[in-house]
């Protein structure tokens, strides 16, 4: 079992001709993800890696009954593809680019919401459901290995590092989500968690954060119901105030978004954080040796 | 990208909302000639730093002559570490009471956020929540009227003071949202007069939405070196300690500073090489680190799109290069691996596969750290 993303959802890919668009088709297909068709405005009848590429993403969905797309266009064309995907019916959305301009994320998300549509991003590495062989995005693929952990992220690498961690470590996962490293994006770590709360599968969870924001905030809140161990681990302990960390979202701005509100939110809550990311498979070990 | 406070001004005053009278100053002839037009000033240093009353970056003049002695000590002049190199001159202001507004986004609620209050000018973080008005724009409708004259009701602004925050609003948002604006603040909305009046104001755009401003003049902050390394296209923040930090990926190069800060050690910067960078960048990104002569060299690198072996090779690019002089510490794991390793190794370099231990003798290797 997966959440979000499954072995049925049928994949298009924005953006596919271009140097990531075709690179990432490959290792989606290699993974075993059903990239069912590809969108690059003029160049229909094409194709990459063997997937049918189309004009428009209507065509698309139309032809191959696509249900969630990736998108790799520039950023100052991605709420162009996001809406065009959104109004023919995609469902399931991961926004790939960093760079988007927060207004233009703003009404993505806004339009999301009025459609139902979930939007993974922006400036997100994916979505990968490795015990259903299928994955949306940007991550290696040897890292991963099916089992019972959910994993929320905001970060790309740190994630890697954290889900490599925890292969190794002998904890398998269900669903990585990665929420991305922009201030406007379109999950919330409370909005992934209530999947892993109604998976049956998903016996735990880690939460990667860092500074900037007050998600981790707000998370901490509703996981005092959520019911499941939860280990957390948070970047950014000596980020100095008022710079950006790399991600535009990753900033303590006038006295909020410290880690340290974060740590007390989340401990008060009961999640186990940690300080390393290295100490994060010992942490949930104990955590899971408590269910 | 934040914007000084004259071209933040000029932002309010081009959506028609009321400013003093003001004059950009370059020259101390410039001073004489703003307050020989507009009377007594305050001459205020175009800097961004918060504070910058308190460092004596704001002086009043009352004559021509006097503003010109002012403006001769103030351009020049170094304020917390900036380079006065513009005034701008604004004309004394009797002021009656100080509000609060501002326009920003709200990340949890993902829509923009206005705030207000009747307790300006002072920072809003210092204001009592209580005293504070919040009201959330729904994006597909924007701000209309009604929304300023609900905003002025629940401040509890009758009469004038409440018709012209209700228009006032509505201009306020239009420049956030055809600004691109992180945020838009007015600190004080000053009453003169029986008026509002925008006597300060905060711009900050979206380094994100810069190609659709093409017209705006760019604005670095940060030191020198930090701007050169922007310029390779690398986010970069230099901290104060003395183990350089290379890492990849946002997330990964927090948690290496942090994992230094951990054992005991000093970072000196913040440094993300990117998550799919190829040997070029790396290699430009390593020579910056070089430069800055700290103690250790530490790489921690997760290849996942990012290749060890490109790593590898950036690396001893360097090394046969420009040199590299300190103790260099690396950790290499993920995709093509043994290769990278094994390009090191030829080297005489030997690399880690933990960060734990890693950063642990990087820390050691700089003289820091518990004992």
């Amino acid at each position: 079992m997966a959440v979000l993303l499954t072995k049925n959802s049928k994949i298009l890919v924005q953006g596919i001709t271009g140097n990531q668009g075709r690179f990432h088709t490959k290792q989606m297909l290699a993974y075993g993800s059903q990239v069912v068709g590809g969108i690059s405005p003029g160049k229909a009848g094409d194709t990459v890696e063997g997937v049918p590429v189309f004009d428009t993403v209507e065509t698309a969905v139309q032809k191959t009954g696509a249900n969630a797309s990736i998108v790799f266009v520039p950023a100052p064309f991605a709420k162009d593809a996001a809406f065009e995907a959104m109004e023919s019916g995609i469902q399931l959305l991961v926004m790939i680019p960093e760079h988007i301009p927060v207004q233009d994320s703003i009404d993505i998300v806004t339009r999301a919401g009025e459609l139902g549509v979930t939007v993974i991003g922006p400036n997100t590495f994916g979505i990968i459901s490795p015990g259903e062989k299928t994955k949306m995005g940007i991550m290696p693929n040897h890292i991963y290995q099916p089992g019972p952990i959910g994993v929320v992220a905001r970060s790309g690498t740190l994630s890697y590092e954290i889900a490599f961690s925890l292969t190794n470590g002998g904890f398998g996962q269900t669903t990585v989500v990665g929420m991305g490293g922009d201030p406007v994006v379109g999950q919330t770590f409370i909005s992934v968690l209530r999947h892993f709360k109604d998976d049956p599968d998903t016996k735990g969870v880690v939460m990667v954060g860092e500074i900037g924001g007050s998600a981790e905030e707000e998370a901490a809140e509703y996981l005092k119901t959520f019911g499941k161990p939860v280990v957390a681990y948070l970047a950014g302990r000596a980020a100095p105030p008022g710079k950006r960390m790399g991600h535009a979202g990753a900033i303590i701005e006038r006295g909020r978004g410290t880690l340290e509100s974060k740590e007390k939110a989340l401990t008060a809550a009961g999640a186990s954080v940690v300080t390393m990311p290295w100490q994060v498979v010992d942490a949930l070990r104990e955590a899971m040796a408590h269910v | 990208m934040k914007q000084y406070e004259y071209l933040a001004k000029q932002a309010l005053r081009d959506h028609g909302i009321p400013i003093p009278p003001g004059r950009l100053v370059n020259t101390p002839e410039d001073a004489y000639q703003a307050v020989q037009e507009i009377g007594p000033a305050a001459l205020k240093a175009q800097v961004l730093v918060g504070g910058r009353g308190k460092a004596g970056g704001i002086r009043f003049a009352s004559t021509p002559d006097e503003a010109r002695d002012v403006a001769k000590a103030m351009l020049g002049m170094d304020l917390k570490g900036y380079t006065v190199e513009r005034l701008y001159a604004e004309g004394k202001l009797d002021i009656e009471r100080e509000f609060y507004i501002s326009v920003t986004t709200d990340r949890n609620k993902k829509v923009p956020l206005v705030m207000a209050s009747l307790a300006g000018g002072v920072e809003i973080e210092d204001v009592d929540d209580s005293q504070i008005v919040r009201q959330w724009v729904d994006p597909r409708v924007g701000v209309l009227p009604y929304f300023g004259r609900e905003l002025a009701q629940r401040l509890g602004l009758t009469g004038t003071l409440a018709r012209e925050l209700a228009d006032l609003v509505v201009k306020l948002y239009q420049i956030y949202r055809e600004r691109d604006a992180e945020l838009v603040e007015i600190n004080p909305l000053a009453v003169v007069n029986g008026h509002l009046m925008a006597a300060d104001a905060r711009l900050n755009i979206d380094d994100s939405a810069l190609f659709r401003h093409k017209n705006l003049e760019l604005i670095e902050e940060g030191s020198e070196l930090e701007k050169k390394v922007h310029q390779i296209g690398l986010a970069f923040v230099e901290l104060d300690g003395d183990i350089a930090i290379m890492a990849n990926g946002a997330g990964m190069a927090m948690a290496t500073v942090d994992a230094i800060q951990y054992f005991g050690g000093k970072p000196a910067n913040f440094l993300d090489a990117g998550g799919g960078a190829s040997v070029e960048p790396t290699a430009q990104a390593l020579d910056v680190l070089v430069s800055m002569k700290p103690k250790v060299l530490f790489i921690n690198i997760f290849g996942g799109i990012t290749r060890c072996d490109d790593v590898a090779t950036a690396i001893l690019q360097v090394k046969e290069g420009t040199g590299i002089p300190v103790p260099l510490v690396v950790r290499l794991v993920g995709t093509n691996e043994k290769e990278g390793v094994a390009l090191l190794e030829q080297a005489g370099i030997s690399a880690y596969s933990d960060m734990a231990p890693a950063a642990e003798r990087a820390v050691q290797l700089a003289g820091e750290g518990r004992s």
